[in-house]
């Protein structure tokens, strides 16, 4: 069975309580635990994705020596909550030639797909909602629906730079998916199993334990994956689908209001999300720095404030880069997928299996260091 | 299987219905606030300012329809790699790691080839391909 946040508070005596409490039905008290805990991480990841607007403005602001937003609220924190009644009550239009049901639906999927990819994201060594046996497989499967929802909307508006944006989006997503999958592929080469407790329990303290200084594939790896995650996330340098240059606005071009603000919301959550894969992958995820074997609860909020901080940096990282290069031609961006990057991440994984079998699975740091 | 081995995958069904009733809720919240003047010029699909011509559902280029089909060939090569990377750990630890490299490295080597033919055809440039045909052709 799967290690889940039930199975880990199980072990402590308070469950009993509850279990006492439920009358001893396990599975209503699970169904409990998940519902307040789903609610709680999207309740976090919500704030940090609404938050994410405004530290894009802020930051961009800041790296175009201007104000950004500082007018709601003490250094315009509350713009947020602006932005959300602005979007509520904004008036819902449709193009009268569009396909009413798949316009409804596009932003539906786009939401379901980032909120099912949540389920998986290792917040620490016991709270990760569901540590599935086949947890990074089902992340790569699950966050295809954002693409098919990105499509649906530039199809289903026909207007035509909708239809443009969805094309182009689609493109880019199924292609980029295929240096990310190599990437992965990778590391749960070398770390044995497919779940995320598997392959963060294998970077255990100090960072050259990281699978990012494991040995020199994974370290051109992680770049590979950056680069691809970034591009299935529409972000810029990649924001093809989107371009507010030549496209008005790509796929959301007949999007107002509340569904509009869905697609962003789902965008911003899914950057988070593929920061804090980045991070649980690469860069030791929610481990702490030093080995102690104590199991204690507090040591476990420890543990989910150095996941966020991780993330949070690479976040930081996506939007400094948006706001930093420019836009690739399409062109460009298929001869750096299909070119450069699916080419490298073959390269990494054969790399990585040789380096498995060659050194007995043993990391750089550790053959330098000795035995 | 008992029930409660599905247990573990309860979140995911919460987290997706948790995602439809936030859709459905911010929906019927702004049926609710926003005004409601709907007018045939606000209904038509954004062109410039211009009159909409024709539907956009139309003819498209064949090069995302080219891209979807390599798309579909690596993903599925990808996706029956995943079984053996996962248990590639243990086999070395078994000793087998030099076979299992092997037969890895005979799959890779598939894909390899796959990318490398449709690099040779052109289909991996965005524009390039027509020139290409067309200089196979003149040979």
């Amino acid at each position: 069975m799967n290690q889940t946040i039930v199975s880990y508070l199980s072990k402590y005596e308070f469950y009993k309580t509850l279990l006492d409490l439920f009358g001893g039905n396990e599975s209503l008290l699970a169904f409990v635990i998940y519902l307040i805990a789903a609610l709680v991480v999207i309740l976090v990841c919500a704030t940090i994705g609404g938050f994410g607007t405004y530290a894009e403005r802020k930051i961009s602001a800041d790296l175009q020596a201007r104000m950004g937003p500082n007018r709601v609220g003490p250094y315009g924190l509350l713009q947020v909550l602006a932005d959300g009644i602005k979007m509520i009550t904004k008036e819902d239009i449709m193009p009268f030639a569009a396909d009413k049901f798949l316009f409804y639906l596009a932003p539906l999927l786009a939401l379901v797909g980032v909120f099912a990819t949540l389920a998986v994201v290792p917040w620490s060594s016991g709270f990760a909602l569901t540590d599935l046996n086949v947890g990074v497989f089902y992340l790569i499967a699950i966050s295809s629906l954002v693409g098919l929802g990105i499509f649906l909307g530039g199809y289903a508006s026909n207007s035509k730079w909708s239809m443009l944006g969805g094309m182009r989006g689609a493109s880019q997503i199924i292609s980029y998916e295929i240096p990310v999958t190599l990437s992965v592929l990778a590391i749960v080469l070398m770390a044995g199993g497919m779940s995320f407790g598997t392959i963060v329990g294998q970077q255990k303290g100090l960072p050259f334990n990281w699978y990012l200084f494991h040995n020199p594939f994974t370290f051109i790896g992680f770049f590979v994956y950056f680069t691809g995650a970034l591009a299935e996330t529409n972000r810029a340098p990649f924001d093809l689908p989107e371009a507010e240059s030549e496209l008005v606005s790509g796929y959301h071009t007949e999007y107002t209001g509340m569904r509009f603000g869905f697609f962003a919301l789902a965008e911003y959550i899914e950057i988070f999300v593929v920061c804090g894969v980045a991070a649980a992958l690469f860069l030791g995820g929610s481990n702490l720095p030093i080995n102690i074997n104590i199991d204690i609860l507090p040591l476990q909020f420890v543990e989910i404030i150095i996941f966020i901080t991780k993330t949070l940096l690479l976040y930081y990282v996506v939007i400094w880069i948006r706001w930093t290069l420019p836009r690739l031609r399409v062109d460009q961006l298929m001869s750096i997928c299909w070119k450069y990057l699916t080419p490298i991440a073959i390269f990494n994984l054969v790399g990585c299996a040789i380096w498995m079998v060659a050194f007995n699975g043993r990391s750089l740091a550790d053959l330098i260091i000795g035995h | 299987m008992t029930p409660a081995s599905f247990d573990g995958l309860m979140p995911i069904v919460i987290l997706m219905a948790i995602a439809v009733a936030l859709f459905l809720g911010g929906h019927f919240l702004s049926v609710y606030l926003s005004p409601k003047k709907p007018s045939h010029l606000k209904s038509t699909p954004y062109e410039c300012g211009e009159e909409p011509v024709g539907t956009a559902w139309s003819m498209f280029n064949i090069r995302f329809y080219v891209v979807g089909l390599i798309f579909i060939i690596f993903d599925v090569e990808s996706v029956l790699m995943f079984p053996v990377a996962a248990i590639f750990k243990e086999m070395n630890e078994m000793g087998e790691g030099g076979y299992v490299l092997i037969v890895f490295l005979s799959f890779v080597s598939i894909l390899l080839e796959g990318i490398a033919y449709c690099w040779k055809k052109g289909d991996l440039d965005w524009v390039k391909s027509y020139q290409i045909s067309a200089n196979k052709g003149k040979k």
